[in-house]
């Protein structure tokens, strides 16, 4: 919803954003694999404020049946946000934004996993936000794609993802909530960087076509920090001290 | 439709074939969307309605215009919302009930097209500050499916929005009151178009029809604005997009954008 009046100074003279980050600088990011005990795999990632836990469960029985594939296993993506995770009490029961969003994350992730190999089965995804502050879907995402790599679960890359914007008539990496609220583009890009694919994409705002491409570089550019924070928490878990 | 047919397996591999020697099932160019028909004021009863076929997906769009109670925080705009619903007439496949994913899908993509492109003036919408103000509801009904809804749907809504005639209303007594023979336009300041593009194999083509939709790896929907801006864009499908074929893709919405959009405007100059 681009182009609210507010007396926030989004971009200053400097070139420093309204949380004092330079325009190609991410939020604090910190991804740990693992942390839940029953799930087959798991994450939890915090993106600047936000705050997202993803549990995974399967390659397991389909119910109900009838969504079962006998050619391919089945992704199955919920996206959920807790009541306490925005500043007004969200109603729990899932809200069609939710909906949407559960849907764009599977169908970013779909080209990742390699559900081909486990027909009749389910890989189900929990995604639930604990704490929410703008680019949510992006840090989830990225969770997500971590939390079924910690499953064990067969993939040609990970998904990492990060969002490019226009606030202040500049092109940003990492839209926070009050530049989404009060800036004039918002786009989330989920990407798989060694395959050089984009599996996610949306875009609110008006972007010329000149900034349009920058938006998707300087979206990829984010990606590819995420990927390297991403390998660096499966890499903690699995290898002890970080090394490779 | 969790199980692909046998059938549609088939139509998959020609449709690829006919893709590799540069063809489509029905003929069209790869950056060629179907016959476009607008109806204006199809609707006369609503505030501004819209009949649109493409190809042989059909969407019936009626405006309706009323005063309503502005969102908390938006006190100095007027409402705008689009929706968009499967009729169960559409499709041997559609069944009533609640609205699926991929319907709540279409229906926010279509409504963030518009929306995104500040299509409507909501500013001019207001009837008493923080009180009351003026709410267009475009809704969308599907009654004919045959691939691509996202840009059916679109253009049916834009059209219909572009026929719309709001009335005037006065507060009095504290309640918005109709003004007799205040009538005017909708306040617009741009048209956004919205092209709908799948990629099949390593091929993008402009406006899927129903075959060719489901045989699609990925889709993406971007909307452009009349200054050639793009301002909405979404990508579908369990497939994945290559960085030089989405800004490949933002290209050819903008060029077949322009032309849908002349023929927007001149379903217009038609309808009045």
């Amino acid at each position: 919803m681009g182009g609210r009046d507010t007396a926030l100074v989004l971009l200053d003279e400097n070139g420093i954003r309204c949380d004092g980050r330079k325009v190609d600088e991410p939020r604090r990011i910190m991804i740990k694999a693992g942390g839940l005990k029953n799930a087959d795999g798991s994450a939890y990632i915090e993106f600047g404020d936000n705050k997202i836990l993803v549990g995974v469960f399967g390659p397991r029985d389909v119910h109900p049946k009838h969504m079962s594939n006998t050619d391919t296993g089945i992704l199955r993506v919920r996206y959920h946000m807790e009541p306490f995770s925005v500043t007004e009490r969200k109603n729990p029961a899932p809200s069609r934004r939710e909906i949407e969003i559960s849907k764009v994350i599977k169908e970013a992730l779909e080209p990742a996993v390699m559900l081909d190999k486990f027909p009749r089965t389910a890989v189900d995804v929990f995604i639930e936000v604990l704490q929410a502050d703008g680019g949510t879907r992006c840090a989830a995402l990225s969770a997500a794609s971590v939390a079924l790599a910690d499953a064990g679960i067969p993939m040609r890359d990970m998904v990492a993802a990060c969002a490019a914007g226009k606030a202040a008539d500049t092109i940003i990496l990492d839209v926070n909530n009050e530049e989404d609220q009060a800036g004039q583009a918002d786009m989330p890009i989920g990407y798989m960087p060694s395959l050089e694919k984009i599996t996610l994409l949306q875009l609110d705002g008006v972007l010329t076509p000149a900034e349009y491409k920058k938006c998707v570089e300087t979206g990829i550019h984010g990606c590819k920090i995420v990927y390297e924070l991403q390998k660096k928490a499966l890499t903690e878990k699995y290898f002890g001290n970080g090394e490779k | 439709m969790t199980s692909t047919s046998v059938i549609d397996e088939l139509k998959k591999f020609q449709i690829l074939e006919l893709l590799e020697q540069g063809k489509r099932v029905d003929g069209r160019a790869l950056d060629e969307p179907r016959k476009l028909i607008i109806e204006i004021n199809a609707i006369p009863k609503a505030n501004g309605s819209a009949r649109v076929r493409l190809g042989d997906s059909e969407v019936v769009c009626g405006v309706k215009i009323q005063p309503d109670r502005p969102f908390p925080d938006m006190g100095e705009k007027g409402i705008f919302i689009c929706t968009a619903e499967l009729l169960p007439l559409s499709h041997p496949s559609v069944e009533t009930g609640p609205p699926g994913p991929d319907v709540i899908e279409l229906a926010r993509v279509v409504d963030r097209g518009i929306r995104e492109s500040h299509m409507i003036d909501l500013s001019q919408l207001v009837i008493e500050k923080n009180k009351s103000v003026v709410g267009v509801f475009a809704d969308n009904v599907v009654v004919d499916y045959d691939g691509n809804l996202f840009d059916a749907c679109a253009y049916a809504a834009t059209a219909a929005i572009l026929s719309s005639k709001t009335p005037k209303w006065e507060m009095k007594n504290d309640v918005p009151t109709l003004v007799e023979g205040g009538e005017s336009s909708v306040p617009v300041t741009t048209i956004p178009v919205s092209v709908t593009m799948g990629k099949i194999g390593n091929y993008i083509i402009v406006d899927p029809n129903g075959d060719e939709w489901n045989s699609m790896d990925a889709r993406i929907t971007i909307t452009t604005d009349s200054n050639g801006n793009i301002c909405a864009l979404q990508k579908g499908g369990n497939g994945g997009f290559s960085f030089d074929e989405v800004i490949k893709c933002g290209e050819i919405s903008v060029k077949v954008g322009s032309k849908i959009r002349e023929k927007l405007k001149q379903a217009k100059e038609g309808g009045q």
